[in-house]
């Protein structure tokens, strides 16, 4: 007990409690400024918002309704004008609808999945890689089997089987995709925690007789939310590619709702003679996860360069 | 068989034991297999007349031993569609999956480790900076997407290869491509950041003090320690392969497990789709159980833990 350095104990007072609250708040901004020094990084960063508002404001931008069908103006190519003089530029589909609007409303259903599932799995991920590396032990060796029997499924195999047996809605596949994706937080989360753990502020607060849900919250869980907020930014980019595989394989969110999986499957039929149906849902996915994944990187290398994830 | 061996053989039957108990929750999930099993129509004296006659009423632990006997011979019930042996569907049609997934590895290998050490050893250059920026858009990139753009450069406008069905070499290509992208760009990165940082290491620095000249620094010092993670992901990318082969195999139509099964869940045969899963997921637990194995003498320091 006398080893201990007096900060450590002083931080359970309630009235220094707001110190090290301004500190952080100081940390975010300096963060900040040296990932928009991160050139790439940026560019993740406004593509990944540009993709957010589009989402957000998806009757505002869009220039159609995704829905309306026109079968006269079906398969028109990229820069077409119809009669009233209206431009569709990314072309319409075989039902005559317009390519960019479906896109811009299809984003909806990708950054809904993406965040939900990744919200889903992140949480539980976190909560076993917390039990499993603070509690060491049996606990460990269950969960990391747990972990290890998860890894083993070629993941698009089990959610469709899964899907196929529940039947596909948004409701669905987030459920799916969040509760089979949370090994790779519980990894990264019990290799930080497997270090915390022995920090002196946490063994003093062990000392002291803290209950162990109390160090779990109060002197963990904090330390390990830097690593977690990077495996989720990049989670996320997978989350949405599973998502239009999901919907390209008619497992997704049904039609007429536009996703961009389910557009790609309508354009691989008219390939021969409208290559613009399946090019531009699958260029809204590239860009978007590289965006992500560009975004991502540059959070991972300023915030906790050693992490590999 | 070292310790170290003997004991991830334990954690990879423990392993298969918990696929079996995934795969035999899939038909539970709703509840009623029965009338997940029958068509839509069946009235309901039919399906309860089929719980009866499949044992649907037992308890659960029951069941799942009776599924168990039969998942160690490799019984897993008959093909609702084709009345065949499930199991035998599955297996007909695994060598076509494993030549996929392996030219898809090959193609993954053969490109990235060079790619990954000319891009290390010339960092920064231009050589560098192409081979980032292709693996970027290659992780980015979904891969039934890649597979559809290929069709219609090289299927439909050039007209040089197939788009469909397996067959020769050049059927291979597309699919191939399409397959081992996502893999070659991962292990791209992974190959440069290994090499890097292992090119940094007091060895070789002592290496080229000493005069060794850079060819062998490169491949004999700094490769063969590099040379590690890369077999681990070696055995984690076969699940990305064989999970990816799902999705590639749909879209060129290519005869392998992948297609099998979504084809089956959409005719609602769960014998073939219980028995794909199990046998994907256990190639995935004995690949990486051989992949320890293959570590064992690659880093001789792990069998003494």
């Amino acid at each position: 007990m006398a080893a201990l350095p007096p900060s450590t104990v002083a931080t359970e007072a309630v009235p220094l409690r707001a110190a090290p609250r301004r500190l952080a708040e100081r940390e975010w901004v300096s963060l900040l400024r040296r990932l928009v020094r991160r050139r790439t990084a940026l560019f993740g960063a406004i593509v990944v918002l540009g993709v957010l508002l589009a989402a957000a404001l998806a009757p505002l931008v869009a220039p159609f309704d995704p829905l309306e069908q026109d079968i006269g103006q079906r398969l028109k190519e990229p820069g077409w004008q119809d009669a009233q003089g209206r431009v569709h530029a990314l072309g319409t589909d075989h039902l005559g609808r317009d390519i960019l609007s479906r896109i811009v409303f299809g984003a909806r259903i990708a950054l809904v999945v993406g965040l939900a599932a990744v919200l889903i799995s992140g949480l539980l991920g976190m909560l076993i890689g917390l039990l499993a590396g603070y509690f060491g032990g049996r606990v460990d060796d269950f969960l990391m089997r747990l972990a290890d029997i998860q890894l083993a499924f070629p993941f698009i195999l089990l959610a469709i089987a899964v899907i196929g047996v529940l039947g596909p809605s948004l409701r669905n596949i987030i459920i799916v995709i969040g509760v089979s994706s949370w090994v790779v937080y519980a990894r990264v989360v019990r290799g930080e925690v497997l270090s915390i753990r022995e920090r002196e502020y946490v063994q003093a607060a062990i000392a002291l007789g803290s209950q162990h849900w109390r160090v779990l919250r109060h002197h963990v869980l904090p330390n390990t939310f830097t690593p977690w907020l990077v495996v989720a930014t990049l989670d996320m980019a997978r989350v949405i590619v599973i998502e239009s595989a999901l919907s390209f394989l008619g497992l997704g969110v049904q039609p007429p709702t536009p996703t961009w999986g389910g557009m790609l499957a309508d354009g691989r039929v008219y390939l021969s003679t409208a290559w613009w149906l399946a090019t531009f849902p699958g260029l809204a996915i590239l860009i978007t996860v590289l965006g992500i994944n560009l975004f991502g990187d540059g959070l991972r290398d300023t915030l906790d360069p050693r992490l590999k994830v | 068989m070292t310790t170290y061996l003997r004991r991830r053989l334990w954690q990879s039957l423990l392993v298969l034991f918990g696929v079996s108990v995934v795969v035999f929750l899939i038909l539970h999930l709703t509840g009623d297999p029965a009338a997940l099993l029958l068509p839509p129509d069946a009235t309901a004296e039919d399906i309860a007349k089929f719980r009866t006659a499949m044992g649907f009423d037992d308890p659960v632990a029951v069941q799942y031993l009776r599924f168990l006997k039969g998942a160690v011979r490799g019984d897993f019930g008959e093909s609702l569609r084709h009345g065949e042996p499930a199991m035998g569907l599955v297996l007909e049609r695994l060598p076509a999956t494993f030549e996929l997934a392996g030219a898809g590895l090959l193609i993954a290998l053969g490109l990235a480790i060079p790619a990954g050490i000319v891009s290390a050893v010339r960092r920064n250059t231009s050589v560098d900076y192409v081979s980032t920026v292709v693996a970027l858009l290659g992780q980015a990139m979904p891969t039934f997407w890649l597979g559809i753009m290929l069709i219609l450069v090289f299927s439909v406008r050039l007209n040089w290869l197939p788009s469909s069905g397996r067959g020769g070499l050049e059927h291979l290509i597309l699919p191939a491509i399409t397959l081992g992208l996502f893999t070659t760009a991962r292990i791209t990165r992974l190959t440069r950041s290994g090499m890097l940082e292992v090119l940094g290491q007091d060895y070789v620095r002592t290496a080229r003090a000493k005069g060794v000249a850079e060819p062998p620094v490169v491949w004999k010092h700094a490769l063969k320690n590099a040379s590690i993670p890369i077999v681990t992901i070696v055995g984690i990318e076969l699940g990305t392969l064989l999970g990816g082969s799902v999705i590639t195999e749909t879209i060129f139509a290519w005869p392998g497990v992948g297609r099998l099964s979504v084809q089956a869940i959409f005719n609602r045969d769960y014998p073939v789709v219980q028995s794909a899963v199990f046998l994907l997921a256990s190639t995935f637990v004995i690949v990486n159980f051989l992949v320890d194995v293959v570590y064992t003498y690659l880093d001789p320091r792990i069998r003494f833990r």
